[in-house]
């Protein structure tokens, strides 16, 4: 067996979820490597759509941008941007929704607007983009975020987008679902440890009386995930 | 509709105040156009944009805009704009309002701009906190009753998109990614495009949208005016130019230094070009 990172660990666990066929919107960065990872290996059905407008990207190479040219030359079809979120978006069209953002909370909500307050911010992050309405349009919400107590927090400084439809988080030490209205944790990966997710974790973090170890990424899955290289650095 | 110089439309039809809007999602931003205003030192603007990135950053730190409608602002795939980030911050080189919503919000509002309709309606915003911080409102479908989000439709002093190709008459055609371009012209009093190309005929294209010249107030060779971002079928996304904007940007000085060199001492697309190609790599 290979010796692998934390993150390919997350990014194939995170491309495990995605079923051949699955109608997936896919923000950039670490939700493409899984989407396209998952397109490589068990889920070659699966239609990926960024929301620059372009509806069954198949791209060579992962993009930098949500709008490269690549996109547009291997999708089905390219849609103006009112149509992708109102027809596509809005219309129920798409399965799954992968978001990641700067916090989230024990109810999947998600920060990605402000760190300090809005009026005052500290940090002043990049804003919701697609988030608010991809949370909600979407049947299941897929997250992807590395663990760390500033990212885990016990309150948001702003919520983006709610968390009812989020159905799993993927991160670098183990896989959190909703039970019960609050996320648990219900897998770590190998090397990690419920003690490790606790500590990256700034609330009381439920685990699961069923806690299963995740399945290390196969060779087939490491050398599909190699494969795909960024043209620029890894978002 | 005429074919003018970049410098002249920018003159007679951008004003010192105005709402502009330079949309493009990722494809087709209109950098020559953008560069132009900072060239000829247009300020207290209010600026429309989805996803404003390097162009706005630029926009915002030389202090062109008062005021930021947008959805998403950041360097795709790279991190944040550090000239955003420090107008909103610290007030540097002025204070920014903003005006913020979501993706499917600011779609809404562009399409009930172009429809000449008073907002766009979605369903939107629903639970999080931005409604309280932004310009939208709650309506009751009167067949339905089901309630909807509201947000102001866009109306533009002035739209101003890139494009690939222009006839002789002003006729306009764009295709590849086409985000909101449409929208924005259609929306806006007046508009501005820049093109890559002015052909004798506009051959028809799969996916393209055409903007026939009677709405279009100014069309403006530009090749090249995408630059960093791209035009389908002329050149690719640079994606290097992405990366290295995130240290020139980090730093005012070296920021302004940029600026100076690659904008304010050359006078139009072909220089900025010339320019680039000139630099001692950082």
């Amino acid at each position: 067996m290979n010796a692998y990172t934390p993150d390919e660990m997350m990014a194939v666990e995170a491309s495990r979820r995605l079923a051949d066929g699955m109608v997936c919107f896919v923000g950039i960065g670490l939700p493409s490597l899984a989407a396209n990872l998952a397109r490589r290996t068990h889920a070659p059905g699966c239609v990926l759509i960024y929301e620059s407008g372009t509806i069954g990207s198949k791209p060579v190479e992962l993009p930098l941008s949500i709008g490269d040219g690549e996109l547009a030359e291997t999708a089905d079809a390219v849609v103006s941007v009112p149509e992708m979120f109102a027809y596509w978006l809005q219309g129920g069209r798409i399965d799954v929704g992968f978001l990641a953002a700067a916090q989230i909370d024990r109810h999947g909500n998600l920060n990605s607007t402000v760190i300090g307050p809005y009026d005052k911010p500290l940090v002043r992050l990049p804003g919701g983009g697609g988030a608010p309405e991809i949370a909600t349009g979407v049947r299941d919400v897929f997250v992807m975020l590395r663990h760390s107590r500033r990212t885990f927090a016990s309150a948001l400084d702003f919520t983006t987008s709610v968390g009812d439809n989020v159905r799993v988080v993927v991160t670098d030490l183990g896989v959190l679902e909703p039970a019960a209205g609050e996320l648990t944790l219900v897998a770590v990966h190998p090397g990690a440890d419920v003690d490790a997710a606790r500590a990256a974790t700034g609330w009381e973090l439920r685990v699961s009386d069923d806690l299963r170890v995740t399945e290390p990424p196969t060779d087939a899955e490491l050398r599909a995930l190699r494969a795909l290289r960024t043209k620029g650095p890894a978002a | 509709m005429a074919v003018v110089s970049l410098s002249d439309a920018v003159r007679e039809l951008v004003r010192d105040g105005d709402v502009v809007a330079l949309e493009g999602f990722t494809h087709l931003i209109p950098h020559a156009a953008g560069h132009e205003l900072v060239r000829q030192g247009r300020n207290e603007l209010t600026l429309i944009r989805m996803t404003p990135d390097v162009l706005y950053d630029q926009l915002i730190g030389m202090g062109c805009a008062r005021k930021l409608v947008f959805s998403w602002g950041g360097n795709p795939g790279v991190g944040p704009l550090h000239r955003l980030r420090d107008a909103v911050e610290h007030g540097w080189p002025l204070p920014l309002e903003l005006e913020e919503h979501s993706h499917a919000g600011m779609a809404a509002a562009w399409a009930a701009g172009a429809s000449r309709l008073p907002f766009g309606v979605l369903r939107g915003y629903r639970g999080a906190d931005l409604p309280a911080r932004t310009r939208v409102a709650t309506v009751i479908c009167p067949f339905t009753d089901e309630e909807l989000a509201a947000v102001p439709a866009h109306r533009p002093d002035v739209g101003i998109v890139h494009a690939q190709q222009a006839d002789r008459h002003g006729n306009v055609q764009l295709w590849g990614i086409v985000g909101v371009q449409k929208e924005a012209v259609l929306a806006s009093a007046r508009s501005i495009v820049t093109v890559e190309e002015i052909v004798d005929e506009l051959q028809p294209r799969p996916n393209a949208v055409v903007l026939p010249s009677w709405v279009v107030d100014a069309v403006c060779l530009a090749p090249g005016g995408a630059h960093p971002s791209y035009a389908h079928g002329y050149y690719d996304r640079d994606n290097e130019f992405y990366v290295a904007w995130d240290p020139i940007s980090r730093d005012r000085d070296r920021f302004l230094d940029w600026m100076r060199q690659h904008v304010l001492a050359t006078a139009d697309v072909d220089e900025y070009h010339a320019s680039l190609e000139e630099a001692v790599p950082a």
